[in-house]
């Protein structure tokens, strides 16, 4: 032990294990980022009320939870997130495979998806407002918009790249229409069509919390505009925070899925 | 089983834009036998086995299998693709039962096959794994053992071989001519490799190209008690020489 701790070379070689560790970089670059976040805000050099300590923040984010406001507004969003993108994904599916296998099907779509899918999803915020008002409906409506087109696209392309061999093989076993589908074409998209559903999902992840930006009675993105009115930026800091770790949970939730259903793919 | 393949052209495109692949191809292979047909790339080779399988139509002329006219891809013409043809997803055992599984076979029966033919191509100790924890030969034998466990009356080989090494090779085509003597399957394969091609199978149609059409047909009636010896014996080599200058010949037409 001794001798390796005095060996420089040996310390080299083991720091490096250490930082090769994937977890390692990432949580010093987090950590880094914090350090001088606390450093500037402790030297006073930067006004408190532009940028708030860690501790302040944390202290927000403390009374936010205790007084339920904080669970209340991740709840609403995240529901809204659920319901537009479950939507949009389970619609998405059918669709995507039509275009793939369907070569008429995807002539007649494509040209129609790949122009709605230039729109930003954020500009139709005023129509919807006009059909539906301010409930949830819009809401939800937004993040289909802003990520079915995507999502359809994305599933249509990993469809046509499904091997003719797979297909054919299938066909000379005997298969027919629906087994193929689900037995050839399905389990051979599902890892990217997991993989198209994380990617989007941080689309819809950002359009939830436009649209609460614009209206809403709660949510994360509400509370945000709230706390700007009374220049509360630990507030603010508190909602991008927990937007940001909500958004990477549900990201790792869709990698771990992957890896447990689609362990052949790695 | 016989399988009819008469005067079978086939174009693709249309107009004047229309290519030719194949002009006139007739042959008929019964029960039992090994047949190989042997060309160069663009001879249409694969496209008689496409056709044969059901995979595309002739465009003129007719395939029947058993007196019935092919109408499309079907249990009774088994298919061995080159290469990426196995269920990444499945195990070694899963891809085997997979065909069987499509027919609906009862479960105990699927079970029962499947280690059969897991065993007739001596894979037993890989079911459990999968297509990319294989070799390229082992992957392979699963695609064979998976097409003759759904019982086609013909195994359509296209060129089964070709992505794999040289050693792999020749003991793939071990494997691939006691597999013949042991389950007396009918086969149709379809190589680029001449010596292949009169190791394995009693009559060759060399293919010539541009169109795909059978310029030469032989039948060889070798001693095949040991490959190993073929491979080196007189009347084998005579008949290679005399049917790779016959090849040789359709390439220098080619050029000139």
């Amino acid at each position: 032990m001794r001798s390796s701790e005095a060996d420089p070379l040996k310390r080299w070689s083991s720091l490096r294990r250490f930082l090769a560790q994937p977890w390692v970089l990432g949580l010093i670059g987090v950590a880094t980022v914090v350090l001088i976040w606390l450093l500037t805000t402790a030297s006073g050099a930067v006004d408190k009320l532009f940028l708030p300590s860690p501790q302040a923040v944390w202290h927000a984010g403390q009374s936010q939870w205790q007084s339920g406001v904080l669970l209340k507004d991740a709840v609403a969003s995240i529901q809204r997130v659920f319901i537009g993108f479950a939507l949009s994904a389970g619609l998405a599916l059918p669709v995507g495979i039509a275009m793939g296998t369907n070569p008429t099907i995807c002539r007649l779509l494509e040209p129609l998806m790949a122009l709605i899918r230039y729109m930003p999803a954020p500009a139709f915020i005023p129509l919807l407002i006009i059909y539906f008002g301010l409930e949830e409906l819009p809401k939800i409506l937004l993040i289909f918009i802003g990520t079915f087109f995507f999502n359809t696209l994305m599933i249509m392309d990993a469809v046509k790249f499904v091997p003719s061999e797979l297909v054919e093989t299938a066909l000379t076993l005997g298969g027919r229409g629906l087994p193929i589908l689900t037995r050839v074409v399905a389990p051979f998209i599902a890892p990217q069509v997991l993989d198209t559903y994380r990617i989007n999902m941080a689309s819809a992840w950002n359009l939830v919390i436009v649209a609460e930006l614009v209206a809403a009675t709660e949510g994360l993105g509400k509370r945000i505009s709230l706390a700007q009115r009374f220049l509360r930026t630990d507030d603010i800091f508190v909602g991008l925070i927990v937007i940001g770790l909500v958004g990477l949970t549900i990201d790792l939730g869709f990698r771990f899925l992957m890896r447990k259903a689609c362990a052949w793919a790695n | 089983m016989h399988l009819n393949v008469a005067s079978v052209c086939k174009s693709f495109g249309y107009g004047p834009k229309a290519k030719q692949v194949l002009d006139s191809v007739s042959f008929d292979l019964h029960s039992g036998q090994f047949m190989a047909l042997v060309g160069s790339s663009g001879s249409g080779k694969s496209t008689v086995m496409r056709l044969i399988a059901g995979l595309e139509r002739p465009s003129s002329g007719e395939i029947r299998l058993d007196g019935q006219r092919i109408r499309g891809p079907g249990a009774d013409r088994g298919m061995v693709f080159q290469k990426y043809s196995l269920y990444p997803w499945l195990t070694a055992a899963q891809n085997v039962a997979f065909g069987m599984r499509l027919q609906g076979r009862p479960k105990a029966e699927v079970r029962e096959r499947t280690a059969y033919f897991l065993e007739v191509v001596g894979l037993v100790d890989s079911a459990r794994l999968l297509p990319r924890e294989l070799s390229g030969g082992m992957q392979q034998r699963v695609a064979i053992a998976r097409s003759l466990a759904a019982e086609p009356k013909v195994l359509l080989l296209d060129e089964p071989f070709g992505a794999l090494d040289l050693q792999i090779r020749e003991s793939m085509q071990e494997f691939l001519h006691r597999l013949w003597l042991q389950t007396g399957l009918t086969a149709l394969l379809i190589t680029h490799d001449l010596e292949e091609a009169l190791l394995l199978a009693q009559e060759v149609h060399i293919m010539a190209p541009r169109p795909g059409r059978i310029v030469r047909s032989v039948r060889a009636d070798l001693d095949r008690s040991s490959l190993a010896h073929l491979r080196v014996s007189q009347p084998f080599l005579a008949l290679r020489e005399e049917l790779a200058s016959c090849l040789r010949g359709l390439d220098s037409n080619l050029t000139a």
